[in-house]
């Protein structure tokens, strides 16, 4: 190796140790926000407001105060809205990738003429923005009931899940369907000279091949259905069923009013789960979402 | 009469095999039609029915013809509230695009931590709008308390508030799209260029830069919609905050919020105080539709047109 390789090669390690030493310095700014709410979580009111960035003194520290005032803040559980979010975000998702993946098999394999424009119906519902059916929709919610005319109402936590089957259907079927396309027919066909119905063909054979493009729509739903704000406000009973997001907007719409600590407090403790389910499964998230990208 | 072999086999194999599994669509495609007709199909088309009419509730609905566009238009909001969203998106899309393409471009380069600093960039995007737009009111407050302001105060304020904030969300969602497009650059002419004596700019201008125009595509048309769909993080940051009053020629009062964006226009028309214009809050929600869905049909050319070049 000649001198100036050499010196080329120092030269460029020593830049990259400076990138890293650079974007650590990035990296820790990023997650200030994060830390501030750490921090503000356990300060009182007043302090929070006027010393926003600063670590909590003995004076402003209240230990977990804040989140046993924050339990029972706004007159509405903090815990149901946990409880209500984890029950839509569960029951949506697992029923839009149960019924969208067999939806977009069947329309796949089928293939007819029908099938083709209802395809494209659903691709084209991924461009139609919310604003465009909140109203109608959130109408429809409250007059359509689980079985046409009897059942619950579609605007409760337990029935919900079918309105997002409804909105969200188009990303999920596009996306099974690209995945279903790649399949090989004989497999299929395998199955079906061995004596297997669609079901159970659908069931023992398709159903596990589709897992990588589950988990990928799965992160998708999740991450949409948790976070998601205007439809459950607009569907769901406001007197009666509230989620984190909406728990957290109806807190700060009383501005001023309300203690920030125990707002504060709440927050760090919406967003832990977040973090916690991010870290376990980044690999897959980045994934989906890399996927989702790319495909809408 | 008996054909032999393949033809025989196949005419017998789709008999048997297509046919019973079309019957099953009750099983397969009902589930996800019936809900799709409900949550989508339905509401849309009533939804463009609606525009056309004047309602309280759908069921009050009476034809009154264009007239919901042409008050949308007349609207100083609305259409303040159009550009104030155009020039917001724009701005986030140069910004987001060119950070999150050197954030990218630099944990491509095998430096110590690139995984780490992936984990850190991509945090922000999974914590929700509302929660957001809520952690940077205070945020913003907390500095600008110091100069005895605050974020709703000031139209500039909550202008750029809302950039910094989608920077911090979304600069780790484009970095992985750029991650994934550097990735895929060939490995051969970033060696043929090296070879040749190419610089590392030259390298990028020439190399890296074209092979990365799907990402780059993708990218720009992701910040573009999301930046005019974005309701969530408007409404919790200032929901609109300051607002200017002016009293019109004709003496009515016209109230601008100077930091709302187009979706939370449509929805403080549906939902404020005067029930009267939802007709003209639906008649904008068609034309929002347009043009999103506008921009949508711009990006699959795009694609589409990208796709044909390689």
């Amino acid at each position: 190796m000649s001198d100036k390789q050499k010196g080329g090669l120092r030269a460029r390690n020593r830049r990259r140790r400076m990138l890293t030493g650079v974007f650590s310095v990035i990296a820790v700014i990023y997650l200030l926000p994060v830390v501030v709410v750490l921090i503000n979580a356990f300060k009182s009111n007043s302090f929070v407001k006027t010393q926003t960035f600063s670590l909590p003194t003995p004076e402003s520290f209240v230990g977990v105060d804040n989140f046993v005032k924050g339990m029972t803040f706004g007159n509405y559980p903090f815990a149901k809205s946990v409880l209500y979010s984890a029950v839509i975000t569960i029951l949506s998702t697992a029923l839009i990738l149960l019924c969208t993946s067999m939806a977009a098999w069947y329309m796949a394999r089928v293939n007819s003429r029908l099938c083709r424009n209802i395809y494209y119906l659903f691709v084209f519902s991924m461009v139609v923005p919310f604003q465009m059916v909140m109203f109608t929709l959130s109408k429809t919610a409250d007059t359509v009931r689980l079985f046409g005319f009897w059942g619950p109402k579609l605007n409760t936590p337990w029935t919900i899940p079918i309105i997002y089957l409804g909105f969200g259907a188009g990303l999920a079927v596009f996306m099974f369907n690209g995945f279903v396309k790649s399949i090989p027919l004989e497999i299929e066909e395998a199955a079906s000279i061995d004596g297997c119905g669609p079901i159970r063909t659908y069931f023992k054979v398709v159903f596990p091949m589709l897992r990588p493009t589950m988990i990928s729509v799965g992160i998708l739903e999740i991450m949409w259905i948790w976070n998601d704000y205007l439809l459950p406000y607009l569907v769901l009973d406001r007197n009666e069923y509230m989620t984190i997001p909406i728990h957290i907007q109806y807190l700060q719409g009383s501005y001023g009013a309300v203690d920030l600590g125990a707002t504060m407090a709440l927050i760090l403790l919406s967003i832990i789960p977040v973090i916690v389910f991010y870290l376990l499964c980044q690999k897959h998230i980045i994934k989906g979402v890399a996927a989702g990208a790319v495909k809408g | 009469m008996f054909r032999k072999g393949k033809t025989n086999g196949r005419a017998y194999g789709s008999g048997v095999l297509r046919h019973p599994k079309k019957r099953y669509w009750v099983v397969f495609l009902l589930p996800t039609a019936a809900a799709f007709a409900i949550g989508f199909v339905w509401p849309f088309l009533q939804g463009i029915y609606l525009s056309f009419c004047s309602f309280v509730t759908t069921a009050d609905a009476k034809w009154i013809g264009v007239g919901n566009y042409v008050s949308a238009f007349r609207d100083r909001g609305f259409v303040y509230s159009f550009w104030y969203t155009a020039l917001f998106a724009v701005v986030a899309l140069v910004l987001i695009n060119v950070l999150a393409f050197a954030v990218a471009y630099v944990l491509t380069q095998r430096i110590k931590g690139a995984n780490l600093f992936r984990t850190v960039f991509f945090m922000p995007n999974l914590i929700g709008g509302i929660v957001l737009g809520y952690i940077w009111s205070i945020l913003f407050d907390g500095v600008l308390r110091w100069y005895n302001t605050s974020i709703l105060l000031e139209t500039w304020y909550g202008f750029w508030g809302l950039v910094i904030l989608m920077c911090w969300q979304q600069i780790g969602y484009m970095m992985i799209i750029y991650i994934a497009g550097l990735q895929a650059v060939p490995e051969d002419m970033l060696e043929a260029a090296r070879i040749d004596g190419a610089s590392g700019w030259q390298t990028l201008r020439r190399v890296t830069i074209p092979n990365l125009m799907p990402s780059i595509t993708i990218c720009t048309f992701l910040t573009l919609t999301n930046s005019f769909k974005l309701f969530d993080q408007n409404l919790a940051l200032t929901g609109g905050a300051p607002f200017q009053f002016k009293t019109l020629p004709d003496g009515t009062l016209s109230t601008i919020k100077t930091t709302e964006m187009l979706a939370l226009n449509i929805y403080n028309t549906f939902y404020g105080q005067n029930s009267a214009a939802r007709g003209t809050a639906q008649a904008k929600a068609v034309l929002f539709f347009l043009l999103v869905g506008a921009i949508s049909i711009a990006q699959l050319r795009a694609t589409r047109n990208k796709e044909v070049q390689q």
